[in-house]
Order: C-alpha cells, then structure tokens, then sequence
C-alpha cells in the first residue's frame, strides 16, 4: 500500500516571518502517485462529503493518467472556485473523511489533488469559458465572497444577466479579507474572480447595498436577487477593557493585515499595532488565522487562549498543527475575564481564569466552568478577539418584509428562497459564521432555484 | 472603480474643498453622512463627512485639512485626477425634522460637514443659528454660504482677527444665556471642542449632538475599529452613528483612540516626505 503523499511546506522557522504561502502543492509526480491511490470505488462515496459535488472519481482517475487538463475540466462543472476550494476547504470532515482509504487512516488527499489541478491550469494559462445564449433575465447578486461567486458563476453559466454588488473595493468576500495570504494567495483569488468575470459577470465595488440602493428598489430593477452578505459583524466578548488601545477584533485585524496589506507598511498606507506580547481569544479557524499573522508582524509571543481544552478546538487540525509547529503558544482552558489598562488607554495584559470542562452543554461539547480562585495575569500588548461573527444588519435596511430570526440570520427554504419573492439567500447570512465551502454549496442550490424559477 | 475630481480648491491654508463626480453617491446622500475614500491601490481608507451632494450633477463635495500622509497626497490631486474608490454614503443621516430653533455649531474643518445641515434644518422649517469658529480669519471656511443658508451666522476666531474674540462655545453660552428657547444644538469640530462644548451645554439641560469620526476601515460595520463609549454602551460610528447625544459620549476614549496610530502615521509621512522631497529634513510632526 502506498503512502499518502506529504504535502511539502515552508520551513516553519522561515515561515513564521514570511506571508509567502505555507504548503506549496504537490509535484506532478506526488500528484499522480496520489491520485494513484484512488481504489476507483463502485459507488463513490466521497461524492457524498463534497458539497459541491465534484465527479471525485473522474478528476482523478484523469489525473492517474497524467492528463490535468481534463481533471481540471470535470472539477469545474460544478466549482468555479478550485484553487481556493483546493486549499481552505476542511476535507478532512468531507470528502476525505469518507474516501474508504480513511478507514485505514490514509484517505485519498482529494484536496490537495484539487489543489494541484487548478494550479495546473492556472499555470497553462486558463482558457475563457465559451459565451453561453442569454435569456433576458437579471439577477442581482449582493456580496462578492464565495456565496456571491459561486451564485453567479452558476447563473451566468444559464444565460441570466448578472450583476454582483460588493461594498468594499475588493471582490472575495472572506477569501480576501478574512483569510491570510499564506494560507490562501490573494492573486489566486483575483484569478479565480476573473475566471468568474469572464462568464459575462458585471462586478460592481464600492457599492453598499442598504446605503446607496436599498434591496426594495434592486428587486425593481432585476428579476432575482441573491443574498450572499456573509456574517461580517464581530462580536465582543462584553468584559471590562475591550475599548482599550490594541484591542482588535480578529476582523478588524485581518483587514488590516489582507484586505489593507498592513504587513507592508508604511509602502502600503494602512497601519497596525504589531504588538510584542500577543493574546488571541478564541480557538477557531479565525483565531488561528489571526494569531499566525500576528506573529508574522514581529510578535515576541503570541498565544491562543481558549476556553475548552484542545480536543474541541474548532479550527481545522492541520491549521493547529501548523500553528504549534510555528511556535504560537496555546492556553487552554483557560479565559479572560478583563483586559488590564496601561497608559494612555492602552492593554497592559489580561486577566484570565481556569476553567474545567462539565456536562454536554447543546452543541454536544463538554461546556467550560471557571475554576474559583484560579484567576491570573498573562502579559499582553495587543489582545484579539476571534469569538465569532454575525449577519451584518445593514442589507436589512429598506428590505421591507425579509425574515430574519433571533441570530440575525436570514430565514430560507430548502430552495434557499427568504420570505421575499424573488430573493433568495445562503451561506453565512443564512447560516451564520461556517466553512467557505458550505457557503458554496448552499449557493449552488440556491442558484439552482433562481434559475428553475426564471425558466417558467 | 474610479471616481473624477470635478473640482478643487483651497479654500484655506492647507484645508481642500474637492467636487467628486459619483452620481450613485450623490443621489442616496442625505446630511449627516459620510463617505469613504481610497486614493490608489497602496492608499488606506479614509472617512470623510459629506460636505454637500448635487444630484443633477451627480457630484458629491469633501473638504479635509492636511494632515497625514493620505490627506497631504490628495491635496497634490488636481481636476481630471481620478481618486480609486469612493464608497457611501455611510451612517445613519442626521435625525432633521422641525423642532424650533438650533443652534449648529462648526469649528475648524467641522463647518463642512455642518454647512448640509444647516440647510438640511432650514428645509424642515427650523430657525437656525449657526456659530462657525477657527483660530484665525484665513482658516475660516463657508462663511458666505454659511451666512446664505442660516437665518443667523456668529463667527468666533481664537486670536480674535474676526468675530467674537474667543471659542464658538462662548458664542452658544451667549445664546443660551439670553433666554432664548433652544430646541437642540449640533456641534462638529475637533473632538476637544465637541467635548468642551458637551460640558457647557449639560446643565441648561438642551439637547446636544455631535459627529463623531474615529478611526475606520471598512465604514459597514464589519471591524469594528471606529468603537466609541456612548452612556456606558459600546457603539460603531459608522453604523449606529456617526452623530450621538454629546452628554453621553465618552471623549477621552474617543481622544485616545483617534491618537493610535500616531507613531505610525508620523513614520508614514517621513516616509511620503523623503520620496517625494529630497530636501525633506525629518521634523516628525507625529499627526495622525
């Protein structure tokens, strides 16, 4: 039986002073002696964890023949957004998860055969995607991050006239501010989005939707309207000192790090205080994202602190592997309980206190309980706060009638359609803060829908 | 997407009055609003209150004073010169209806974003007062249309070359002080003003409100950089303002957190300096 193939990386003493991508992809060689591994099943499960539907099998069994091309070809039927599919997806608990080699504990890498395809292609040159028949429909679509995208890739693929509307001056959503350049090339994103662009789809910046047009008067001017705002207001965790002087939310942080290229300051304009001693609350994807950045600007020590212990750590293990491989430090059980103020309104450490893990609380994980008495100080310059995220309210203005529950998230069907005719939603808006990937593949039956309905 | 200067000028020493052609822009504008801008690819994202908007034109006016590098930057851009992105309008709108008479207050710069207002409240049927003040007579700005657009106009200069020999706060005392019947009273300037100004107006128990503008990014609600205290509770500017009950703000957050970056913008700027001036001697003015 052969071996799954190691993914190479940057070496982690270089990296963790570098944004250059961390894992650098398989070589052809890697790349055929895995897809070589595939057993070619009768009845493909792994179709079953991806939730965008990518043919497995075919692209692969293409790829053990050395012909890229063609995998990249069957990957794209029904994913507009491989490359970065490719890196960020969790296969781990998708596709690979149920590949039947995962038994054995060696799935298939599916996502790093992904990976390697729409590089390839990316390398070759990609070719325009042939102009399809137009059918006279418009459709709005608001929100340039993977929902968005893939909404309107979908769609423009039908023949509808396609109009994304993104309010920051980037396109990508998540992809562009949210995730680090080390983790996810912004230039794969640009490319991925031009593909995109090249269906016919009209991107518009700059172009806030609840401010400068209202959703009421979009459903005017177009036929459907898709909400693909994703869950972009951070929350706080409410104890005393988050006001302080290098207090960030993990938003507010990355932003400034990605979408702002403050690694690149002062030749880029936007600054950010990099911080000697840095603290980083919470234990998602996010928080790693955030805490690997921080240490990248210069830290001296940068910790993850997290309430739970490391097996609920809700980041992907390879990000947590990574980040313990690059030296951030990693506090469990442990939380804050305020944020300490130095001069001139600045974070001069932050109280925390131990917790133990008690009973099963609703989500299934054991929920934390502080330990009296166990309170203590951990240095800290800069403190960050990467508990979550949710719906941003602001589309909600001048979109008389849309339903909305408790979280702030949009109400949907199972066609993805909101209690508006005409408008249908999915991805964090309708689910709040998830995976790029489920944020795709809701679009995608969303899509589907806004389609079915133009068609009668 | 770019976005063409119309029209620029200095209508102060080193403070710019810029026309930008963005009709989307200027047709949602109301007063009390602002905009985001971004001069080229390397630019951070600057807030700036909306001067005025003319719809038929499509055009929507900022006036800023140089001050960091971004501001010193767009000073040096002429008409025809296309700024890279220019996103609004953001904030919730000024809260314009009739109530009687106001008092709108402008200091400094902070008689731009006062000067829609005034309008704003005239249209609404309101008396209004307006009080406009700066050091000295050169930095005064819109005094003829200040003066057009209210039923009253005080001017207040520190060093007395115009007006009232003294700050705009003195003026409002004044008013406040004749016994004449003040619905509310709007104050926009440097936050120290609009402080000094929230405590004096506290105990004649009128109705004040301010214009906050800290430090943002996105202008949505989505950082969560432009944090301000408000009666204890934490509020966004950009979106839950940018105008607050100016005896509920807290202005010493507000302060400290508008001076965060100072070391930075002060490296930024020598850095702009020395590429662009070779005879630059560093002289580190640490604004920000």
């Amino acid at each position: 039986m052969v071996h799954r193939q190691a993914m190479p990386h940057q070496d982690a003493k270089e990296r963790a002073h570098n944004f250059n991508e961390v894992a650098l992809g398989y070589s052809s060689e890697q790349a055929i002696a895995e897809a070589s591994r595939c057993l070619e099943c009768k009845n493909p499960v792994c179709v079953d964890g991806c939730p965008v539907n990518i043919d497995i099998p075919a692209f692969i069994s293409w790829m053990k023949a050395g012909d890229f091309d063609r995998a990249i070809d069957i990957i794209k039927l029904t994913n507009s957004l491989p490359a970065v599919c490719g890196r960020v997806c969790p296969q781990e608990v998708q596709c690979e998860e149920l590949c039947v080699l995962a038994k054995k504990g060696e799935p298939v890498a599916i996502g790093r055969l992904e990976r390697f395809c729409a590089d390839h292609e990316r390398e070759r040159g990609v070719v325009p995607p042939s102009k399809v028949e137009h059918t006279g429909k418009k459709v709005a679509v608001i929100g340039a991050g993977p929902a968005g995208l893939t909404a309107a890739a979908d769609l423009a693929k039908a023949g509808h006239e396609v109009t994304i509307f993104e309010s920051l001056h980037e396109t990508g959503g998540v992809l562009t501010y949210g995730i680090p350049e080390f983790r996810l090339p912004k230039s794969i994103v640009k490319e991925e989005v031009d593909y995109i662009r090249q269906l016919g789809v009209d991107l518009k910046v700059d172009y806030v939707i609840g401010k400068i047009k209202t959703l009421d008067e979009l459903r005017e001017d177009f036929d459907a309207v898709f909400l693909g705002t994703g869950a972009g207001l951070p929350k706080f965790m409410g104890i005393p000192g988050e006001n302080l002087n290098g207090v960030y939310s993990a938003n507010e942080f990355l932003t400034r790090v990605n979408l702002m290229k403050a690694y690149q300051f002062p030749n880029y304009g936007t600054p950010i205080k990099k911080g000697k001693k840095v603290i980083v609350v919470g234990g998602g994807n996010v928080a790693m994202d955030a805490a690997r950045s921080a240490l990248r600007l210069g830290a001296e020590e940068v910790s993850i602190v997290y309430r739970r212990s490391d097996d609920e750590l809700p980041a992907r293990r390879e990000e947590i592997d990574n980040a313990k491989e690059e030296g951030i430090v990693f506090r469990l059980l442990t939380n804050p309980v305020r944020i300490l103020e130095g001069e001139n309104m600045t974070v001069n450490g932050v109280e925390c206190i131990r917790m133990e893990l008690g009973e099963p609380d609703e989500s299934g994980r054991r929920s934390p309980v502080p330990k009296e008495g166990s309170e203590h100080v951990i240095d800290a310059d800069v403190v960050i706060i990467a508990i979550g995220t949710s719906p941003n309210p602001m589309i909600f203005s001048g979109s008389s009638g849309l339903e909305t529950n408790s979280r702030g998230t949009i109400i949907v069907d199972e066609n993805g359609k909101t209690s508006l005719d005409n408008v249908y939603a999915a991805g964090d808006a309708v689910t709040g803060a998830a995976t790029v990937i489920s944020a795709m593949g809701a679009a995608k039956v969303a899509a589907a829908s806004i389609n079915r309905m133009l068609s009668n | 997407m770019s976005y063409r200067i119309i029209e620029k000028k200095e209508i102060a020493p080193i403070v710019h009055l810029m026309k930008v052609l963005a009709p989307d822009v200027a047709r949602a504008s109301k007063a009390g609003q602002f905009i985001i801008l971004r001069i080229d690819e390397t630019s951070e994202r600057i807030p700036l209150t909306i001067a005025d908007f003319d719809v038929r034109e499509g055009t929507v006016s900022i006036i800023f004073q140089e001050m960091g590098k971004t501001t010193k930057q767009l000073a040096k851009m002429s008409e025809a010169d296309e700024l890279q992105d220019f996103v609004g309008p953001l904030g919730t709108p000024a809260d314009v209806r009739k109530l009687g008479t106001v008092i709108l207050v402008g200091g400094g710069v902070g008689i731009a974003p006062v000067y829609p207002q005034v309008k704003a409240y005239r249209e609404a049927g309101n008396k209004v007062i307006s009080v406009i003040g700066a050091r000295n007579k050169d930095l005064l700005i819109l005094e003829d249309e200040m003066k057009a657009a209210s039923d009253e106009l005080h001017i207040a200069t520190d060093d007395g070359s115009k007006g009232h020999h003294g700050f705009v706060t003195d003026v409002v005392k004044q008013i406040l002080d004749s016994g004449e019947d003040i619905a509310r009273i709007v104050v926009i300037g440097p936050p120290i003003l609009m402080k000094v100004a929230a405590g004096m107006t506290a105990p004649y128990g009128v109705e004040t409100i301010v214009s906050l503008n800290p430090i943002m990014i996105d202008g949505t609600g989505m950082c969560g950089g432009c944090r301000v205290s408000v009666g204890g509770e934490t509020k966004f500017a950009c979106v839950d303002g940018p105008e607050f009950d100016a005896h509920k703000v807290d202005f010493n957050l507000l302060m400290s957190r508008l001076a965060l970056y100072r070391d930075e913008e002060s490296r930024c700027l020598e850095d702009h300096d020395h590429k662009h001036d070779p005879d630059h001697k560093c002289t580190c003015r640490g604004e920000n």
